[in-house]
């Protein structure tokens, strides 16, 4: 069907730029990792989508040679990128608990509002 | 209707809902459950769109390790989002604009599984017939194109192929990206010795060791299911090169059982089975087991990471073993680095 043909790609830019809203207006910074990682997601439906193909199977290759796969590539690309994204978002939560130990908040505007307080008090 | 895209379409609604559900939450536990849930449905989208090997990464990653991870964070950095006061009006003009340009560069992209595709006709068909790359580059005259030279039936899952052997760089230097966020989480949280009083710490009591459930009916059937994943995430891993499964999703899953059994004994325990001295070391050698495969086929007269010099005489068996032994590493690292990422979100003074 020609109408819903585009439909994953309308999809992942909603999930795309719910992520993105969550990455730029929301203050918590668990949010912003959270938004990240649908912003991720986002991409990975991009990718999946291109190697889609009809009436395909998985590319698990089969001895019947009138069976046609999907495209393996994304499928590596996306797969890793799972498990990269996954470290990076560690990494993220790291620092937020790092913020949160030195700050006692994970407040974008509270952190920035104690900086400029301790920047005040050193002036 | 092609009844794919029907599953398909119904199930990223249903994503959608969670992921904008997961963002309105102001209870970041709500959101953290429903980024799972997400993460669960992004997982049978993947099968649906035939990417088995995403959708066994996803369910074990996205929606297990990662909210694991989340909810541990979450332990330290409380669950409380402030409401009000971050609803941005320029950011919704800049998101809205964002969406619209992508909607108009999406516009003119193949239709959902079209065969005609270019992504389907470049080079995928060539993947598929595994007859590319460091193969064919080194065949002898005397390999036939469907001889020795390629891989015939030893590798049926193609997409272990061609992430272990034709872009074996790439997913050298994404062990390699794993391993230093390992080194990061290592360095960013070091422990503390003594804690302020306004932090928020799982530990009250302030021993690691009462980290561990009381339940009697959680420790005895979560301690009996504990082999069994073992089990499996070593059938993952020796299994990737004919299933679905591999390095990655295996690692995850031998982290998940050691995760598991810290959670129901107390870390102390775990590490009397697991040392942190062989955590620590496996991360590095995860990823010098991956480049030492890469050098050991330059030693024996080939390119770097390319396997079939190993054996010259049967080079499809040297690919095969060329991938076991990069998966084999590729395991040991995420499931090192997995293990070290959660303890150390965990916390804990030690």
């Amino acid at each position: 069907m020609t109408l819903l043909g585009l439909f994953n790609h309308w999809a992942f830019v909603i999930i795309m730029m719910v992520g993105l809203y969550a990455i730029i207006a929301r203050n918590n910074l668990v949010k912003k990792i959270l938004g990240l990682g649908l912003f991720q997601t986002g991409i990975f439906l991009m990718y999946i989508t291109l190697g889609v193909r009809d009436g395909a199977a998985a590319p698990i290759l089969q001895d019947d040679p009138a069976v046609i796969y999907a495209n393996p590539l994304p499928h590596v690309l996306i797969l890793t990128a799972i498990v990269v994204s996954v470290s990076t978002m560690a990494v993220a939560l790291a620092l937020a608990i790092g913020i949160r130990e030195s700050y006692g908040t994970v407040e974008a505007d509270e952190v920035a509002a104690l900086d400029q307080q301790s920047q005040e008090v050193g002036c | 209707m092609d009844p794919v895209l029907l599953l398909d379409v119904l199930l990223l609604i249903l994503a959608v809902l969670a992921a904008v559900a997961a963002m309105l939450q102001r209870d970041l536990l709500g959101s953290v459950m429903l980024m799972g849930i997400y993460s669960l449905l992004m997982a049978v989208i993947w099968a649906n769109l035939f990417a088995m090997d995403v959708s066994f990464t996803e369910a074990s990653v996205g929606a297990g390790a990662a909210t694991v991870l989340l909810l541990m964070a979450l332990t330290r950095i409380g669950t409380r989002e402030r409401s009000g006061g971050d609803h941005s009006l320029p950011a919704l003009v800049l998101v809205v604009l964002t969406g619209v340009v992508l909607l108009y560069g999406t516009s003119e992209l193949p239709r959902f599984g079209d065969p005609q595709a270019p992504a389907q006709l470049h080079i995928a068909p060539r993947y598929l017939a595994q007859d590319i790359g460091k193969v064919s580059d080194s065949a002898t005259p005397q390999d036939s194109p469907h001889g020795e030279g390629d891989f015939g039936h030893h590798v049926p899952n193609t997409v272990t192929a061609v992430l272990a052997s034709y872009r074996g760089y790439d997913t050298m230097f994404e062990t390699a990206v794993i391993f230093s966020a390992g080194m990061c989480l290592l360095l960013l949280l070091r422990p503390i010795p003594r804690r302020s009083p306004e932090t928020v710490t799982i530990d009250e009591s302030g021993s690691t060791s009462h980290q561990k459930s009381e339940s009697v009916v959680l420790r005895t059937i979560g301690g009996m299911l504990i082999p069994y994943i073992l089990v499996f995430g070593f059938y993952v891993q020796m299994h990737g090169e004919i299933g679905p499964g591999g390095g990655f999703q295996a690692g995850v899953l031998v982290a998940a059982a050691f995760i598991l059994h810290s959670l129901l004994f107390g870390r102390a325990a775990t590490d009397r089975w697991l040392p942190r001295w062989l955590v620590d070391l496996a991360m590095s050698l995860g990823v010098l087991l991956y480049a030492g495969t890469g050098v050991a086929c330059m030693a024996m007269g080939g390119h770097f990471l390319d396997y079939s010099a190993l054996d010259r005489v049967h080079p499809a068996e040297a690919e095969a073993l060329g991938m076991t032994l990069v998966e084999a590493g590729v395991g040991l690292t995420v499931a090192s680095v997995v293990l070290t990422i959660v303890r150390k979100v965990q916390g804990g003074t030690r």
